[in-house]
């Protein structure tokens, strides 16, 4: 047995035994939620009609405070509690990474891309192709089965969609693959058009609008140094910036100068970027941290 | 000294971040926050809007960023509940639904008083991403015919006569990526100069930067604006200090300090033992 079996192997075992001590100790990790009786009022009656019945009530769980344990209409929700253990130990199987590969890392790592893939299809499928192409194409249908609460006229424009999609999926054919061709060329050509749209007015006619700034900037009577300082900065960020990227010319003399200023101010920008990126990660980090010690160990 | 600092397994450096960060969470070390003035605009642009005015509420993130954004999300609808504002919620992302349910949790438990279809609506996710921005600008009920749960958006008092998101008055954006705040300036707040804020990890806020003031009022970035906003609004809304939950991105901004500092002492003796192997003649 190698080193890091045995540090690994006392450490599960510790751990564990920590955690038994703690849930007979303390129950920690369970999930506390409140019932609520739901009980829906009856439709008015219609003149002449005898008022209906009213219809069938139902129970909803509110989350609750584990501090609110023992009161009444308080209880442990048995699904939520394996949710937060579950949530907890696959966060413990993907931080055991910085360790090193390991098969507990591998199971939560494609837990997590199956769940998520799996999640993303069954919504994709529910949303895009019931709701809106079914409930297009077949509201009355749609109105009688999975959606009573659609409404308005269907439409055959969505044909040309239903259309589209079975070409696309020709691609799994073993025979006329090239017709998923068609609907793709569509959907490239179709989503550039868009996008060129958009881009040509947001990220660069108003870019440019944005970058004409007075360099002196006089502010009742005076010289308002901090905004000229800033648009002077802005202005030959840009235009360095752009100096660099452009290779027609050589970048000697003047547009040497440029271009190596140019650098620097990508090199800030990266580094701002890179700073952000630490912040963004130890965020997550402490989150996590968080959960474990909130949720479910209930240290803080 | 060199050869320790030298061949020191990065599993110590692993071990010293997760005490940096789980030390002061354990202790609750927490720090004072100073608005910046990016994120006081922020504020400004939801707390001078008109009691009951209407807010886009599209929040593009998952489970995987929640711990960057889930905070100014939440802070974003208490706020937007404080001023007594309607809301509208949606998202672009199919893993964004538990999301937004977890935003419309806090309305629930907090401002019990919000009555869903008059106050606020959950839509929910469509698929298509800037597709479903391009449509909803001009029709929002070519897409949204009924909302998250299979209600139809003519039913519920608060979209019943919306046409589209052009009728709102403030478009708020929580990004995780794409699509995300980027598609709905492009798509929505540009062209129809609809007022937008956006809240964004850490890695997204510099690729906004460039579209305020003309195109975004602000930009909250990352977990510190977060802290900031939680500040702001806790010095707005005093009700608010009392409330632990509305404080999460003030409670993670003590480990971000430690970690932030240790980032540095690392780089510092990185650079020392890097130059010191140079001294001794050390190549890699």
């Amino acid at each position: 047995m190698n080193r890091a079996t045995v540090i690994w192997g006392m450490l599960l075992i510790a751990g564990a035994a920590y955690l038994l001590v703690r849930v007979q100790s303390v129950g920690n990790g369970r999930v506390y939620v409140q019932r609520v009786e739901v009980q829906p009022q009856a439709a008015p009656p219609a003149e002449g009609e005898a008022p209906a019945a009213a219809p069938a009530g139902w129970v909803r769980y509110e989350p609750a405070l584990r501090s609110s344990a023992g009161e009444e209409d308080i209880e442990v929700s048995i699904p939520r509690t394996v949710g937060v253990w579950l949530a907890a130990l696959l966060t413990l199987c993907i931080l055991s990474f910085l360790w090193g590969d390991n098969p507990f890392y591998k199971l939560a790592e494609s837990v997590f891309v199956g769940a998520s893939a799996g999640y993303a299809m069954v919504v994709g499928f529910w949303t895009g192709i019931v709701q809106n192409l079914f409930g297009k194409l077949f509201p009355e249908l749609m109105r009688a089965s999975f959606l009573p609460g659609q409404e308005g006229e269907g439409s055959l424009v969505y044909i040309v969609p239903l259309v589209l999609s079975v070409m696309m999926l020709m691609r799994l054919s073993p025979v006329g693959g090239w017709i998923s061709r068609w609907p793709l060329a569509f959907f490239i050509g179709a989503t550039a058009g868009i996008r060129l749209v958009s881009y040509f007015k947001s990220d660069f006619l108003l870019q440019i609008e944005s970058s004409i700034v007075p360099l002196i900037v006089m502010t009742d009577g005076g010289l308002n140094w901090q905004e000229s300082l800033k648009n002077i900065t802005v202005t030959v960020g840009v235009l360095s910036c752009l100096v660099y990227f452009f290779f027609s010319v050589e970048h000697r003399g003047a547009a040497g100068v440029a271009s190596r200023l140019g650098i620097w101010f990508l090199m800030i920008t990266f580094g701002a970027g890179f700073g952000y990126t630490v912040m963004g990660r130890i965020a997550l980090i402490a989150e996590r941290l968080q959960f474990l010690f909130s949720d479910w160990l209930w240290l803080i | 000294m060199y050869e320790f600092f030298a061949h020191l397994d990065r599993r110590w450096i692993f071990l010293l971040m997760l005490l940096a960060v789980a030390v002061p969470l354990l202790q609750g070390v927490r720090f004072p926050e100073e608005p910046s003035d990016m994120v006081r605009n922020v504020y400004a642009a939801m707390d001078e809007s008109s009691r009951g005015s209407l807010v886009l509420m599209a929040f593009d993130y998952d489970p995987a960023s929640q711990g960057e954004l889930q905070p100014m999300a939440a802070a974003f609808t208490r706020h937007a509940a404080l001023r007594g504002h309607r809301m509208i919620f949606l998202t672009l992302w199919p893993q964004g639904v538990p999301m937004l349910r977890r935003n419309i949790d806090i309305l629930k438990t907090e401002f019990p008083d919000y009555v869903y279809g008059e106050d606020y609506v959950n839509l929910g996710y469509r698929p298509g991403a800037e597709g479903v921005i391009k449509v909803v600008v001009s029709d929002l009920k070519e897409l949204y015919a009924s909302d998250v749960s299979g209600t139809s958006v003519s039913q519920l008092p608060l979209t019943r006569d919306l046409k589209n998101i052009q009728q709102v008055d403030l478009l708020v954006n929580i990004s995780a990526g794409t699509p995300g705040a980027k598609e709905w300036v492009q798509y929505a707040a540009t062209p129809y100069r609809i007022p937008m804020v956006a809240g964004t990890t850490g890695v997204g806020a510099p690729a906004l930067y460039p579209y305020i003031p003309q195109q975004l009022v602000g930009v909250l970035g990352a977990i510190k604006a977060a802290a900031e906003y939680e500040q702001l609004l806790i010095g707005g809304y005093p009700v608010l200090a009392e409330n632990i939950q509305a404080q999460e991105g003030l409670k993670r901004m003590g480990p971000q300090l430690v970690a932030h500092l240790l980032m540095i002492v690392l780089i510092i003796a990185g650079n020392i033992v890097y130059f010191a192997g140079r001294r001794r003649g050390v190549t890699r």
